[in-house]
């Protein structure tokens, strides 16, 4: 390789140049803003006792064991519920993807179950298992509250997955499935040999979107009364009179949520270079 | 081997295919020629069961595969088809893809089928790409291996549709090559192309189909070079005059 001619280094010394000054400029609008915002609201006129109840650094400190007690099981239900709903969306979307009349009742159901829970609030959806199934007073209904809330998490958020899925399989191109039944391969056969794992692979950045959604909505299992970080702040500042265990609670959510987001972010950026590595005839 | 008895597809209301009827006989070469539309490859889809046919029979070695009795997943392992693009399985290695069929539908075991299906790499001459991934080949290479892959079941009547129709023109020599061994070495080969001057070297025999109908066959000296029917003079006319016959 030649070195480069005069041109060049004049022209990437005038990049460099350029870049200098984009960063000077970046750093000083984020500290222009962040002066103003900050000025902006510890001005205002309620600012003392909204920093005394919502940002209290002793309250934080005494109610963060309790809060974490709560996040512990929060992280349980996320880890156990995460998986029956990748195995039960997947399930749906496969079923609707089935072909022929002996099939049609199955096909059905599918399609009135994704209606129905990709529909239905997930807050009533909670009201009505957490509190209308063990009022059915039947023999080996649960009534932990856990375990109810998380039967109704994975019911609606099954529906989500379950199209994100359908997605991923319809768009796996028509020449594979050609291909593959050519060869041979029976329908169920091409399904799992052939297009669920190309499927899996490319909707995993939504899939990756949906589970951080899923994350927070975890949270709501405290309207059933489980003890969990949502719940913990509850109690914490019903004792306390001060609201600062929600604004940790809050805080502890986001983390939890930071490492997944950036997963996400991490895995759309590899999927699409490789969509674009691999051409028309890939 | 291959009989076709008055073939008709539709689309909706448009006729793909109006009562076409041909025969392909053992290691013999047949090209399918025509304009965009006028069917090609729609007849090997159907020949292939891949579309459902409107009326007529289709005969593979006199059993009627368009019998709605007929397993169509049975039928079609004698048979091997590669299509214009998005052949191979992309998460599937080169070895892979050409096993799959013999391992998965021919419960032929494993270290038979990767023997065979090196063989067959050998014979396109990709060999050294069995552990690559589609993405990292050509298209020439894929449609190479989407061959192998074609031939890992010894099916006794392989369908080309237009499979150097979407390659770099530097490409296609390679895969035309491939062809035309496959074609010396005996295999029964239906093709669709717009290679004519190809056709003209490894055709046994040339089709013109126009408007899903086919108008006129015969040797390539005949169909080629002096066409009998109007409206395959007027088409090779049109070849002839965009530089490629």
């Amino acid at each position: 390789m030649s070195a480069p001619s005069q041109l060049q280094l004049e022209r990437l010394a005038y990049k460099r140049s350029r870049a200098q000054k984009s960063t000077v400029v970046a750093l000083a609008s984020t500290v222009v803003f962040a002066v103003a915002a900050w000025l902006t609201i510890t001005n205002a006129p309620g600012w003392p006792r909204v920093q005394a109840s919502f940002f209290d650094w002793e309250t934080a400190k005494k109610s963060l064991p309790a809060l974490l007690d709560g996040l512990w099981l929060n992280v349980r239900v996320l880890v156990v519920c995460g998986v029956l709903i990748l195995v039960i969306g997947l399930a749906i979307a496969a079923v609707r993807t089935l072909r022929g009349p002996v099939w049609f009742p199955l096909r059905a159901l599918a399609i009135a179950y994704v209606d129905l829970f990709r529909g239905l609030p997930l807050i009533i959806c909670l009201y009505l298992i957490g509190f209308g199934l063990p009022g059915l007073r039947l023999s080996g209904i649960p009534n932990d509250p856990v375990v109810l809330g998380s039967i109704a998490l994975v019911l609606v958020y099954s529906a989500y997955v379950a199209e994100v899925f359908r997605a991923g399989i319809e768009s796996v191109h028509p020449s594979q499935l050609a291909s593959a039944r050519s060869l041979g391969l029976t329908h169920s056969q091409t399904m799992r040999i052939v297009v669920l794992p190309q499927a899996v692979r490319r909707v995993l950045p939504p899939l990756l979107n949906d589970f951080v959604a899923f994350q927070k909505d975890c949270g709501l299992i405290s309207v059933l009364g489980a003890v969990d970080a949502v719940r913990a702040a509850q109690i914490e500042s019903a004792t306390s009179y001060n609201f600062t265990p929600y604004v940790v609670a809050g805080l502890l959510f986001v983390l939890l949520a930071v490492p997944s987001s950036r997963l996400a972010d991490w895995v759309s950026r590899r999927a699409a270079r490789r969509q674009n590595a691999g051409g028309p005839g890939a | 081997m291959l009989e076709v008895r008055n073939l008709v597809k539709r689309y909706g209301t448009h006729l793909v295919l109006d009562g076409v009827d041909l025969d392909v006989a053992e290691h013999e070469v047949v090209v399918l020629i025509g304009s965009s539309g006028s069917g090609k490859s729609t007849l090997l889809k159907c020949v292939n069961l891949l579309e459902e046919i409107d009326d007529g029979r289709i005969v593979l070695d006199g059993a009627d595969i368009s019998d709605p009795r007929t397993n169509p997943d049975h039928a079609r392992r004698g048979m091997g088809i590669v299509f214009q693009a998005f052949n191979l399985f992309p998460h599937l290695n080169v070895l892979d893809n050409v096993m799959l069929a013999p391992k998965v539908v021919h419960k032929v075991p494993e270290r038979q089928a990767r023997d065979r299906a090196m063989e067959l790499l050998a014979k396109v001459g990709l060999a050294e790409k069995a552990k690559a991934y589609p993405d990292r080949l050509s298209g020439g290479q894929q449609q190479r291996v989407a061959i192998a892959r074609a031939l890992a079941y010894e099916p006794k009547l392989l369908l080309l549709d237009e499979i150097t129709s979407a390659l770099d023109p530097e490409l296609v020599g390679e895969v035309l090559t491939l062809v035309r061994e496959l074609a010396a070495s005996g295999t029964t080969l239906l093709m669709a192309t717009h290679e004519m001057g190809f056709a003209k070297q490894v055709a046994d025999r040339v089709c013109f189909l126009d408007g899903g109908a086919l108008i006129e066959s015969g040797p390539p000296s005949q169909i080629l070079e002096a066409p009998e029917h109007p409206r395959t003079q007027q088409f090779l006319s049109r070849i002839i005059q965009a530089g490629r016959l």
